[in-house]
């Protein structure tokens, strides 16, 4: 018999936490495949995030750091003066990554970091317990929200791959989702030149993964998928925001 | 190498002790009045193929060295007291890990943004460890020019000795003087180069199995032995780590009890008090944690009173207390706010003490 399907190498046996549902492990299984491809596990070091993926050491083959709530580029920037040589990325989700790391994020991106970032947006805190993230929608009801959003008092999602974008030292930002099996063979493709361009050497590299939560949600999984493409993605459009290549 | 004496200013003297222990990874953020450190670095660094990088903020700065850290290399973050409060989120971290780091605290008059002028305001955040926890990070207090470059070479061989952070608790009077200093060779020889540390990450993963830098605990119980283990460490360091210098302390019946700066301010006042009859002594704690308790023990066969002088409104003289269990009367002699003790105000309690 052929294999046509096996587990990649650079995912441990663990079992992961992640709800029933939850986009996580499709975004794992991305990370770990380009790592494989491209050769570079060894070498490859992880800084996790605090919130739904803090234990991301567990499920990713290589050396990792978990990092306090919202540092993991500055973490990761230390981790690549000190060797160059590594394949240095951050999984961080969308509180880490766009409210109490906001300015890591786009410092190392200022900075032009040689790292990738995989930013996972699914609209919502969700290891918390499901409250109001920098990307929550307007009128999307979270523990925070119970009313909706209301935008004239708790602002406007931050549109991360917009803002990075602008600057100068940004060299490579897509948006993705993960929705369906398209847009996971895109997702990979992006994640895959994520990394490329670190190895070669290119400059800060963000991948935006548009996700979802159906447990914080309160949706099914399809459900969430849907609610996804009709209310994330015209907000959230998908694309390359920044190529300097 | 250098082996003849050069004139120097305190910070510089730090900066350049930490190239000569082998340090090429500086993470800073400019607050006075530490800012000459991090200029010298920014200007020798490239020099020798070292990294200094100006974070965006404190907070980003410590954990720039978490990650270096982590990789394996010796790296050092400096600061002012209140930049210091925004480090000390890392600095949990850091010991949550069991990393290795070398953090400099020039203190300034605080609370809030305080004064830029010199304090030692800071001994409380310093000794209780300033962030989350339950933790320790050794604080060395260097009395001059001379030992802000020595103990700064000494803290990157304790970090790594002991896996956990080093503080140079030290004040904008000795940041900012200059006086010449011997640059002493560092323990490895010279050359920086690392003691093993086969926990690092970055690279090898293959060959040695992954490394995992990690504070997080799902089991109370796992993480309640973690912290035991740790404590065990800690144990360790106060056994074989209290340092301490004496002037005239051996017969003094009065000891004034001071780090850093005011220790310099209590030696005129000592001299003074001596020519008057009064035999006065001066106990220098070196480290402030571990606290050097048996030293306090010692004096106490033969001091009838201690003075604890501080340039902060009493916060050491707790743990002279402590450490010599209350059987002596203990008095705060002291300035705050940015302003530095008087000789004559010290000679004052020691006369009535």
């Amino acid at each position: 018999m052929t294999a046509v399907f096996a587990k990649t190498p650079m995912l441990t046996d663990a079992v992961l936490h992640y709800c029933p549902g939850c986009t996580h492990g499709i975004i794992h299984r991305l990370v770990a495949e380009t790592l494989d491809e491209l050769g570079a596990g060894e070498r490859a070091v992880g800084v996790a995030p605090v919130g739904c993926a803090v234990m991301a050491y567990n499920y990713f083959n290589c050396d990792f750091i978990q990092a306090a709530h919202g540092r993991a580029p500055a973490v990761a920037t230390g981790v690549k003066r000190a060797r160059p040589e590594c394949a240095v990325f951050t999984y961080q989700g969308d509180g880490d990554l766009a409210a109490i790391g906001t300015a890591e994020t786009v410092h190392a991106a200022a900075r032009g970091e040689n790292i990738t970032v995989v930013f996972v947006n699914n609209a919502i805190y969700g290891m918390t317990g499901g409250q109001m993230a920098p990307t929550t929608m307007p009128g999307q009801v979270t523990q925070t929200s119970p009313y909706g959003r209301d935008p004239k008092t708790a602002g406007y999602p931050v549109r991360v791959c917009e803002m990075l974008a602008t600057l100068d030292g940004t060299a490579y930002c897509e948006r993705v989702a993960v929705d369906c099996v398209k847009n996971v063979r895109g997702a990979k493709k992006a994640i895959r030149r994520a990394f490329e361009n670190q190895l070669e050497g290119k400059g800060f590299s963000l991948v935006e993964v548009l996700s979802s939560c159906p447990t914080n949600w309160g949706m099914t999984p399809s459900g969430a998928l849907e609610w996804l493409r009709e209310n994330m993605m015209p907000y959230y459009p998908l694309g390359v925001y920044k190529d300097k290549a | 190498m250098m082996s003849e004496k050069i004139l120097i200013k305190g910070n510089e003297a730090v900066a350049e002790a930490a190239l000569a222990a082998g340090c090429r990874h500086f993470f800073g953020y400019p607050i006075t009045p530490q800012s000459e450190l991090a200029a010298y670095l920014a200007r020798r660094m490239p020099k020798v193929g070292g990294t200094y990088l100006q974070a965006e903020s404190e907070i980003a700065a410590i954990n720039m060295v978490y990650g270096a850290s982590a990789a394996g290399v010796r790296c050092m973050t400096s600061s002012s007291s209140p930049g210091i409060s925004l480090k000390s989120e890392g600095l949990s971290y850091l010991a949550g890990c069991d990393l290795p780091a070398v953090i400099v605290n020039v203190q300034r008059g605080g609370p809030g943004l305080g004064s830029i002028q010199p304090s030692q305001a800071d001994y409380f955040q310093a000794t209780r460890g300033g962030g989350h926890g339950d933790y320790h990070i050794m604080v060395l207090a260097p009395g001059g020019v001379q030992e802000m470059y020595s103990f700064t070479v000494r803290a990157f061989d304790l970090a790594d000795q002991y896996r956990m952070t080093v503080m140079l608790l030290t004040d904008g009077i000795l940041g900012q003087m200059m006086e010449p200093v011997l640059p002493s060779a560092p323990a490895d020889g010279g050359g920086g180069a690392l003691c093993d540390k086969p926990w690092a990450v970055g690279g090898g993963s293959g060959k040695r199995g992954r490394n995992i830098i990690n504070s997080l605990y799902l089991k109370p119980s796992d993480l309640e032995k973690t912290n035991i283990e740790r404590y065990e460490k800690y144990k360790t360091v106060e056994t074989d780590g209290q340092m301490s210098d004496g002037y005239l302390l051996d017969d003094a019946e009065v000891v004034v009890a001071a780090y850093g700066a005011s220790s310099r301010i209590a030696k005129n006042a000592i001299d003074e008090a001596r020519s008057r009859g009064v035999r006065a002594g001066l106990l220098r704690p070196i480290t402030l944690w571990p606290f050097p308790k048996k030293a306090f023990a010692k004096a106490a066969e033969h001091a009838r009173a201690f003075i604890s002088l501080e340039m902060s409104m009493g916060q050491m003289i707790e743990d002279i207390e402590l450490a010599i269990r209350c059987s002596r009367p203990v008095t705060l002699c002291n300035r705050v706010g940015g302003v530095a003790p008087e000789p004559g105000q010290v000679l004052e309690a020691v006369l009535n003490a």
